[in-house]
């Protein structure tokens, strides 16, 4: 048997909270050159932790997240200039305390990276981008927003940020925080003192498909560590549980959220990539916008699409689509069991004329084209939250 | 869990057990704890030759595939059915009732090549430094 959670050593990133994870005998693996917790045996692994988070609550170290801020210069309105030019949501519509999701596009109207774009202040905004294209995303943002009166920030290093998911989060943070989170919408944040520290930014986003919410605190281990402990204090009574990167994964997977080098990169577009919600043409110029006109113009060759195995087997990144004749027609994004539905699921990119809901496929798996067929998604949508009543 | 002082144990996490010319084989307490919940088993057919060193089927956790290299070569006899519907026995008895398959060995001499219960809980501890170092 080969070990898929061999430690790697070298020079692997590590969040703050890294001593603490391994002392609580947390499973550690690379990803994307940072060490970082993929299941917690004490919390009885990845299916355990999963379920946790879809029925109650779980708390994940996300710390290798990178954060960029971007305000303004000697002028106002020079933030919001260079963050409309990087990205291609319209941010102009946030408020302040308002969130979205967004992407910063190459000029081939391919994926730099997926971020969430917050918008702290009159002409202050804050992206929170991926671990493994930090440095990427840093260079890319200064050399393009060169021309604008703003100022870029990397403070990537500057918090530790974990994200409390599950519908018990709210009871949880609820005992941490002296902020008014009941009125507090999907995709908004506040500021407020949690765990005694002042002014920090609780904001209601994940990456879970569950309501839940994200918090970011300073970076040095002791503060992470006294934050954390507090975390799993407050939570204990909610039966709360640490959460490694592996049920984050089969979270986000059932939910239909992308995965950068998986569902989008550099080689796939924001049409194929099913995004187009999140892609406001009409905002005016940004970068990408070129191309993604010609695209759409042209047409579609491949889009993302859900499928779920009939047959015994697990569809993995990678693997060959095949039509019913057995021919090759696209290529799984990401695949997994998925914990909620008990089925095999995964995202897939086929031409358009395969992606109706119904169609079968063949995946190849291990030398076999074992059956699946195309299936709404997401795959997993939490149930809305039964209307408040009243107390009169 | 304690790793049976009767079983030889691979490099690659397998145990194998032999009574009379029969041998059963699994993978080990060290290397379910790695792959974390198994969802799924494939297994060999009855009658596949499986040779020294060579996969012979494969064990999937939600994360990952692992491949089953054979500790020693033979045919298969017979294959544990039982772990189609229930792989997650492979992690609460890996070294009993989840046996993957027995086999009628070609050359038992090759079993002198394994390690025993105490060679191979030095090796997994050494294993379990190198992480932590």
């Amino acid at each position: 048997m080969e070990s898929p959670a061999t430690p790697h050593k070298s020079a692997l990133r590590k969040t703050p909270l890294n001593a603490l994870h391994r002392r609580v005998g947390a499973k550690m693996v690379n990803f994307d050159g940072w060490e970082m917790p993929v299941e917690y045996p004490s919390s009885g692994g990845l299916i355990a932790e999963h379920k946790a988070v879809r029925s109650g609550v779980g708390v994940f170290d996300v710390s290798h997240m990178g954060d960029i801020r971007i305000h303004s210069g000697a002028r106002p309105g020079g933030a919001l200039a260079a963050v409309q030019h990087i990205s291609m949501n319209d941010a102009s519509k946030l408020a302040i305390g308002q969130a979205h999701y967004s992407a910063m596009l190459y000029p081939e109207g391919t994926f730099v990276d997926d971020v969430i774009v917050h918008r702290l202040g009159e002409d202050d905004y804050l992206l929170v981008i991926n671990a493994g294209t930090r440095e990427k995303d840093i260079q890319w943002v200064r050399e393009n927003t060169r021309n604008f009166d703003c100022v870029v920030e990397d403070l990537s290093d500057a918090y530790t940020q974990l994200a409390i998911q599950g519908p018990r989060g709210i009871d949880v943070m609820k005992k941490l925080t002296d902020a008014h989170l009941e009125g507090l919408k999907n995709y908004w944040f506040t500021h407020g003192t949690v765990c005694g520290l002042k002014n920090t930014l609780i904001a209601r986003t994940g990456y879970t498909g569950e309501d839940g919410f994200e918090i970011y605190v300073p970076s040095d281990a002791a503060t992470s560590e006294k934050v954390w402990n507090q975390v799993m204090e407050a939570g204990r009574e909610f039966a709360v549980v640490p959460c490694g990167l592996g049920c984050r994964n089969t979270l986000r997977l059932e939910s239909k959220m992308a995965l950068y080098g998986h569902e989008i990169s550099d080689k796939i577009n924001v049409w194929e990539a099913g995004l187009d919600r999140y892609c406001n043409m009409e905002k005016g110029e940004f970068v990408g916008r070129t191309a993604l006109e010609k695209a759409k113009a042209a047409g579609l060759r491949r889009t993302l699409v859900g499928i779920e195995m009939m047959d015994r087997g697990i569809a993995r990144d990678k693997y060959c689509c095949c039509d019913e004749a057995g021919k090759a027609i696209g290529v799984v994004t990401s695949g997994s069991p998925s914990p909620t539905l008990g089925k095999n699921i995964a995202l897939a990119y086929v031409p358009p004329a395969y992606s109706a809901v119904g169609t079968v496929l063949r995946v190849e798996i291990r030398g076999q084209k074992c059956k699946a067929q195309v299936v709404p998604t997401p795959f997993y949508k939490r149930a809305k939250k039964a209307a408040v009543q009243q107390v009169s | 869990m304690a790793y049976p002082k009767n079983y030889r144990y691979s490099k690659e996490h397998e145990w194998i057990k032999v009574e009379g010319g029969v041998a059963t084989i699994g993978i080990t307490d060290y290397a379910q704890h790695e792959l974390g919940d198994v969802v799924f088993v494939e297994l060999p057919k009855l009658g596949t030759k499986i040779e020294a060193g060579k996969s012979f089927g494969t064990v999937e956790s939600v994360k990952a595939v692992s491949e089953i290299y054979a500790p020693a070569a033979g045919e298969v006899i017979e294959s544990n059915g039982e772990l189609q519907n229930t792989p997650e026995k492979i992690n609460t008895d890996p070294h009993s009732a989840a046996w993957l398959i027995k086999v009628r060995l070609t050359n038992a001499a090759e079993l002198s090549g394994l390690m025993d219960a105490a060679a191979y809980e030095a090796y997994i501890a050494a294993k379990g430094q190198e992480a932590s170092a």
